[in-house]
C-alpha cells in the first residue's frame, strides 16, 4: 500500500532504523573518498544553497531539497548513537520536519519570537561514495551564527548528508548534524541546523 | 538576611528570590544542601564501581556504586589542592586518581595513596584525609537522592503522598522499572524557581503552547491530540493539581483519558514510525496491542519533587541551577526493560515508538516555556514593580479542598501549589540547617 509520508509515518520501522544505524556507520574510509572535482563542485554548491535556504528562511523550498522519505537527524551523543534507544536532539521524519517547519511559520511559537537571523559557515566538503551508485556521502562542516533578540551566539560542527543523485542535483535522504556540543544543555535550540 | 515574610506573602512574592544573589547563595545551603535533592537514577550506575558526575546544588560530585555495592556521593574534591579528582561523565573504576599530584581514592572515597609519602609527617590512615561525602544518601526505586542535613526526615517520609503517583508512574512498566536513555538537554537565562513554579501549572498551557497544540492537530479537522483537553474550560475537566506538602505537588491528567487499554495512544501526537509500528504491532499482538502502545505513550501527569525533580510524561527532568539567572533542564529519556517478557517480545518495538515520542515536548513544547521564563527573568529587571502574583483560585469559594492527609486539591489552572510550595520554601529560607559531610568511610 502506498502512504503519504507527509501524512502517516510507515517508512520508519525496524529496518529503516538498521539501514540508518548501519550507512552512518564507518562510512569516512579514506578509500571511498571521490577526489572527482565536478562532483565535489556539485555537492558543495548543494550544500551552500541549502545554507542560503535556511538563512533566508525559505523554509518551503528548504523542505522541497529533501526526499518524500527522509530524515533531519540530530543525535544527542557523539558518534551517532542508536536512534532506536535513545532520545535525540531531534529525528524528524517527513511529517515531522513540516511540523517543525509549520510551527516555526506560527506566529505563536514563542522560542521564535523574534525569529532569529542566521548566518551558516559551509566548508571541507568531502564526498564518500557508498554502496549504491545513484547515492554520495558527503561530510562537511558548519558554523552558524545565530543573532536573537540582542543575543549572538552559534553551532558548529559537521554534518553527514546522504544525497540521492536527481536530475542533475541532488535530493537529500539523511541529514545527520553533529554538533560538538550535542551532549550538553542548549539553549533556545529551536532553528533548523 | 532579606525578610522572607515580607517577600513571601499569601497572593504574591517579591522579585528578589528571582533576582536576588544573596537568596540564590542562602539557596543553595537552604535548600540544596538541606532537603532531598536528586542527584542520579540508578539505571546510570547498574553495576558495582560504576560511577556518574553529577552535582548537589553547585557542589561537583561523584555518585558511585562502590566496589562493595553501597550508593555513595562523593565530592568531587581532592582533600589535597581542591581539584576535582573525577573529569569523565560516566564511566566505571575502582579509583580516582587526582591529575593534579596524584592523590588516589578508592570509589569508597578512602584516600589509598599519596605519591612519596615519606615527604609528609602525617598518618594518611587518618579519615580527614578521605574525600568528603555526602552522609545522607537513599534511593527510592531507583532515584538517589542525597542531603547533608542530619536532622531531614528519612526519604521516604520527605516523599510522603508523592510516593503514590511515583509507584504508579513505574508500576505502568514491566517490572515497575524504567532506564535512563540519554537526555534532550535544555537550558535557560533564568532562575530555577520560574521551571518549577511552572512544573504543575495548568494555566499556561494553552497559551504558551499554543504553537505545539496548532502543530499536533494540524492534519485533522478537531483539535483532540496532545493537550487538546485544556481547550474551552480546563477548570471544568476532571483533571486536578495537589500540593502533597514538602514543596512537592502533581498535577494529575489521567482523569480526562477514558479509563480502557489504547486510550493513552489515541490522544498521541504524530511521532516519526507510529503508524508503521501500531500496524505491525497489532498484527502481531492483537487485543494486547493496546496495551504494549499504551506503554510506548506519554503517561499525562507531571510529579513534581522539590527542589529538582519533575517526573512528566516519560521523562524525568532535573533542574539543575547553575547561577541565579542560569538553569540547566535536562529532560532525561526512560526506557522500557522487560525481563519476564511482558510484551511479548516488543520491547525494542516500544521504546523505538517511545524514544521518537519523548523527543517531541522538549522540541516544540519546552523551548517556548523557557522562551516564557527567559522573558520574566527580563521584565523581572524592573525594580520599582515588586511583586509576582500566584492567587488565581485564592479566596474562591469552593475551589481548593484539604483531606485528612493534608494534600490540597485545586482545579487544573488554580496556583494553589506555587502558594503552598512557597510556604515551605520561605519554612526552609527562615531555618538554620545544620549541614555536615562525612569523611569516615563506613
Amino acid at each position: 500500500m502506498n502512504h503519504d509520508p507527509s501524512k502517516t509515518s510507515h517508512y520508519i520501522g525496524n529496518q529503516y532504523y538498521a539501514d540508518l544505524v548501519q550507512n552512518y556507520s564507518d562510512w569516512q574510509g579514506d578509500d571511498n573518498e571521490i577526489s572527482d572535482p565536478i562532483l565535489r563542485e556539485s555537492c558543495r554548491r548543494f550544500l551552500e544553497k541549502e545554507a542560503r535556504l535556511l538563512e533566508s528562511d525559505r523554509h518551503d523550498d528548504w523542505l522541497g531539497l529533501y526526499a518524500p522519505e527522509c530524515l533531519y537527524w540530530v543525535p544527542a551523543s557523539v558518534g551517532g548513537g542508536d536512534p532506536r534507544k535513545e532520545v535525540a536532539v531531534a529525528f524528524d521524519d517527513r511529517r515531522r520536519l513540516e511540523d517543525r517547519v509549520f510551527r516555526l511559520q506560527n506566529e505563536y511559537a514563542w522560542s521564535q519570537q523574534p525569529i532569529s537571523r542566521t548566518v551558516r559557515l559551509v566548508s571541507n566538503v568531502t564526498v564518500f561514495a557508498c554502496d549504491e551508485p545513484s547515492i554520495v556521502m558527503v561530510r562537511s562542516n558548519f558554523l552558524i551564527t545565530e543573532f536573537q533578540a540582542g543575543d549572538k551566539r552559534s553551532y558548529t560542527g559537521w554534518s553527514g548528508h546522504r544525497l540521492q543523485d536527481r536530475d542533475e542535483s541532488w535530493q537529500i535522504l539523511v541529514k545527520q548534524v553533529n554538533l560538538i556540543d550535542c551532549d550538553q544543555n542548549l539553549r533556545n535550540p529551536s532553528i533548523i541546523l | 538576611m532579606p525578610d522572607f515574610n515580607h517577600l513571601i506573602q499569601e497572593d504574591r512574592v517579591h522579585r528578589d528570590l528571582y533576582t536576588d544573589e544573596n537568596i540564590f547563595k542562602e539557596e543553595m545551603r537552604k535548600i540544596f544542601g538541606a532537603v532531598w535533592v536528586y542527584l542520579a537514577h540508578e539505571s546510570q550506575i547498574p553495576e558495582n564501581d560504576d560511577y556518574i558526575m553529577s552535582k548537589l546544588g553547585l557542589r561537583p560530585i561523584i555518585v558511585t556504586r562502590d566496589s562493595g555495592g553501597t550508593l555513595r556521593v562523593l565530592y568531587n574534591r581532592c582533600t589535597h589542592r581542591g581539584a576535582t579528582v573525577c573529569r569523565k561523565e560516566q564511566g566505571s573504576t575502582k579509583a580516582f586518581a587526582c591529575p593534579y599530584h596524584g592523590w588516589t581514592f578508592l570509589n569508597s572515597g578512602k584516600l589509598s595513596g599519596v605519591p612519596w609519602p615519606e615527604g609528609y609527617a602525617d598518618d594518611f590512615s587518618d579519615a580527614k584525609f578521605n574525600l568528603a561525602q555526602v552522609p545522607r544518601v537513599q534511593s527510592y526505586r531507583g532515584f538517589i537522592f542525597g542531603t547533608l542535613n542530619l536532622d531531614a526526615p528519612s526519604l521516604e517520609d520527605y516523599l510522603g503522598p508523592a510516593r503514590t503517583p511515583v509507584d504508579q508512574w513505574l508500576d505502568r512498566h514491566p517490572g515497575g522499572k524504567v532506564a535512563i536513555s540519554n537526555a534532550n538537554r535544555l537550558k535557560f537565562s533564568g532562575n530555577w524557581k520560574l521551571a518549577y513554579d511552572n512544573s504543575a501549572d495548568g494555566y499556561h498551557v494553552i497559551f504558551s503552547h499554543r504553537s505545539l497544540l496548532a502543530m499536533e492537530n494540524r492534519l485533522l479537522t478537531e483539535d483532540e491530540k496532545g493537550m487538546a483537553f485544556y481547550k474551552d474550560k480546563p477548570d471544568e475537566a476532571p483533571m486536578y493539581v495537589q500540593y502533597f506538602g514538602n514543596g512537592h505537588h502533581f498535577k494529575d491528567k489521567r482523569p480526562n483519558i477514558e479509563n480502557r487499554p489504547g486510550a493513552l495512544w489515541e490522544i498521541e501526537g504524530p511521532h516519526p514510525g507510529m503508524e508503521g509500528y501500531e500496524e505491525d504491532l497489532r498484527a502481531r499482538l492483537g487485543d494486547k496491542a493496546d496495551r504494549v502502545l499504551d506503554i510506548a505513550s506519554s503517561e499525562p501527569v507531571n510529579i513534581n519533587i522539590f527542589p529538582n525533580l519533575l517526573i512528566l510524561g516519560n521523562h524525568i527532568q532535573v533542574l539543575q541551577p547553575v547561577s541565579m539567572t542560569e538553569t540547566d533542564t535536562t529532560w532525561y529519556g526512560t526506557a522500557v526493560i522487560d525481563e519476564d517478557n511482558e510484551l511479548e517480545g516488543a520491547v525494542d518495538d516500544v521504546n523505538a515508538i517511545r524514544m521518537r515520542t519523548q523527543e517531541g515536548f522538549p522540541n516544540f513544547g519546552e523551548v517556548d516555556d523557557l522562551m516564557n521564563f527567559e522573558q520574566i527573568q527580563e521584565g523581572l529587571a524592573a525594580e520599582e514593580d515588586e511583586w509576582v502574583y500566584m492567587h488565581r483560585g485564592l479566596g474562591v469559594e469552593g475551589r481548593i479542598t484539604t483531606d485528612e492527609n493534608g494534600v490540597i486539591t485545586g482545579p487544573a489552572t488554580d496556583e494553589v501549589f506555587m502558594r503552598e510550595y512557597m510556604k515551605e520554601y520561605k519554612r526552609l529560607m527562615l531555618s538554620e540547617p545544620e549541614l555536615k559531610i562525612e569523611r569516615e568511610v563506613t
